[in-house]
């Protein structure tokens, strides 16, 4: 449910590195949570997004979230199949559920995510609650 | 049980209109409009008999659920029964039949009821000025927070202060409206008594903070009992407070947002002083402020000069208008019709029967039903499905099965720091039957998820249709009717 090669936030973001790109999406614990997903508001292509700025908007079922933005940087690349198909949130949210691009910064920031066995364990005590 | 569209019933020729005939010359001449705003062919309207349309809306009302058809506990909505006098007075000719162009003389009467109206909602909330314009809850907040901006502005201040702190219970317009006044929000926590945590206010509270925002009680149903302290800390920062008036049942005639250090509140004249709401409007969400915040007012104020009364436009300090003309005066009539049929003592008592309605139910629910924050509430009251969870039942599906017994559902999902959250405020209208007739449907759909949960999953049974693929309709919703090939 947590894949092993992705970085994790406290807020439910995953993080795919890759050089100084930085893939950004919702965990399967978040998108659980959230229930059926029916809107997304995305960011513009080209934005500077600064660490913990908002970075897009879900509407669900049950309430609306926001997805904030894990590390500072430039989108270079927006998922815009999301407009037109939320869902994609809901059935994939490690692979065509993605939602951004990030080119990274600062790539210290990254220092700062968490494993997956790390956010596993954040995740069963949020679930505990 | 799906009934045809109105469109679907249309016959060629079938009117349900006569039109007199055209007493000034017709005229055709195609030099009236540009060519482009000529229609060319008839619009495809309906064409349909009087009695049939008739009947079409009288059925369409019939499949409709209000409240003076049946119980309706919507938290956080206040759906309180609106008694008829209201409506006998706003239908009197001298508030109906007036034009906002009419001069100042002539309408005398409506500028003194918007007057007075003002003058009570200040003396009910310990303000000092009032304005009637805001059209709802949430414009209200709008207004109240260019009023707070004005204030800080004038201070040479405008710059420095660019936050606003909500608590995560506060009703969840507050955010939003601190967002579209240009504001960067900030929440604070809960405490586990459901207040707000006073440390973790202490820790964001600085001198860039303009305003909190506080609905109290709460979106739990809770009474913040720090308040006076969290007025204190906000205003030794130079902040203001704000307070979201939609509670306002709870408290009205027993104590006042402005004694407990309050600067500014909008009311939800709609939800407390019982005028008709919930199909989009119009609703008054007239605020109330102290002293400090009166200049920044929007124009015209309704003033009282000797025995005259008067649209005072000449404030220089003012944010402008807010909304055309005045506002929903036929709200403003209503709310205010209310008002002084029930008096101070009355609407004392409005709260203190709100009150003891929402608790009595809760005590008689919690039982059967989790209660996350276990303590008196006010006018209304949080439940949540955890309990009912292991049987795999959902506070969605206890919702469906309520409307199976007779029941408009209460606010679901919403607070939302309470997971499977029920929010339920029964209001004071309602009469022991009714509440124990709801309580006891609320027991046996709890018997329910313990003994055939699949009955409530499938939920509801006994309505016009049944469970609705509701993720569908948002994900790919059908916004139109379009007729069939020819």
């Amino acid at each position: 449910m947590y894949p092993k090669d992705l970085k994790y936030t406290e807020q439910h973001e995953w993080v795919r590195v890759d050089g100084n790109q930085a893939t950004v999406g919702i965990t399967h614990f978040a998108q659980d949570q959230l229930g059926a997903i029916v809107g997304v508001g995305l960011p513009d292509e080209e934005a500077d997004m600064e660490k913990g700025s908002e970075l897009a908007d879900l509407d669900s079922m049950k309430t609306a979230d926001q997805i904030f933005a894990p590390v500072s940087g430039k989108i270079v690349k927006v998922n815009t199949a999301l407009d037109t198909q939320p869902e994609l949130l809901n059935e994939d949210p490690y692979g065509e559920g993605w939602v951004a691009v990030i080119e990274m910064t600062n790539l210290k920031e990254l220092d700062h995510l968490m494993s997956a066995d790390e956010y596993e364990a954040h995740v069963a005590k949020e679930a505990g609650e | 049980m799906s009934m045809p569209l109105i469109f679907e019933k249309s016959k060629p020729g079938r009117k349900a209109y006569s039109l007199p005939e055209l007493d000034v010359p017709k005229n055709e001449s195609p030099d009236l409009l540009p060519d482009w705003a000529i229609r060319k062919q008839n619009a495809s309207l309906p064409e349909i008999s009087e009695v049939d349309l008739v009947r079409h809306y009288t059925e369409l009302s019939r499949r409709n659920f209000g409240v003076d058809q049946g119980f309706y506990p919507l938290g956080s909505c206040t759906m309180k029964y609106n008694p008829k006098v209201n409506e006998d007075v706003a239908a009197l000719s001298g508030f109906n039949n007036i034009h906002p162009y009419q001069p100042e003389e002539l309408v005398q009467g409506a500028l003194q009821l918007m007057y007075e109206f003002g003058r009570d909602l200040c003396e009910i909330s310990g303000m000092h000025e009032a304005s009637l314009q805001p059209a709802a809850g949430a414009h209200g907040e709008l207004t109240g927070l260019m009023l707070i901006r004005a204030y800080h502005e004038s201070r040479g201040e405008g710059k420095k202060r660019t936050k606003v702190i909500v608590p995560d219970s506060a009703h969840g317009t507050n955010p939003a409206s601190a967002a579209f006044c240009g504001y960067r929000v900030v929440e604070v926590k809960s405490d586990e008594q459901g207040g707000v945590n006073l440390d973790s206010l202490r820790e964001v509270i600085s001198d860039d903070v303009a305003a909190l925002m506080l609905t109290n009680p709460n979106t739990l149903g809770l009474f913040d009992e720090n308040v006076t302290e969290i007025a204190e800390i906000v205003h030794n920062a130079g902040g203001l407070l704000y307070y979201d008036g939609a509670n306002m049942n709870a408290i009205v005639g027993v104590v006042r947002p402005g004694d407990m250090g309050f600067d500014v509140l909008h009311y939800n004249v709609h939800k407390t002083f019982s005028t008709p709401h919930g199909g989009g409007g119009p609703g008054c969400g007239a605020i109330a402020v102290k002293k400090i915040l009166a200049p920044f007012l929007p124009v015209p104020v309704v003033d009282k000069q000797g025995d005259l009364y008067t649209l005072n436009y000449d404030r220089p300090q003012s944010i402008g208008m807010v909304k055309g003309f005045y506002g929903n005066f036929n709200v403003m009539v209503k709310g205010f019709a209310y008002i002084r049929s029930l008096g101070a003592e009355g609407l004392r008592r409005v709260a203190e029967t709100a009150v003891l309605n929402a608790n009595y139910i809760m005590r008689r629910l919690e039982k059967y039903y989790n209660l996350p924050y276990d303590r008196h509430c006010k006018h209304e009251f949080v439940i949540d499905a955890s309990r009912q969870l292991q049987y795999g039942v959902h506070t969605n599906d206890i919702a469906k099965a309520l409307l199976d017994l007779g029941f408009h559902a209460p606010t679901v999902y919403f607070p939302l720091i309470v997971r499977e959250a029920m929010m339920i405020e029964p209001t004071e209208t309602e009469s022991k039957e009714t509440l124990d007739a709801f309580i006891e449907a609320m027991i046996e759909i709890a018997q329910l998820a313990e003994t055939s949960p699949e009955k409530l999953q499938t939920a509801p049974h006994n309505t016009v249709v049944g469970r609705l693929d509701d993720v569908t309709a948002a994900r790919r919703p059908i916004l139109r009717w379009t007729p069939p090939e020819e």
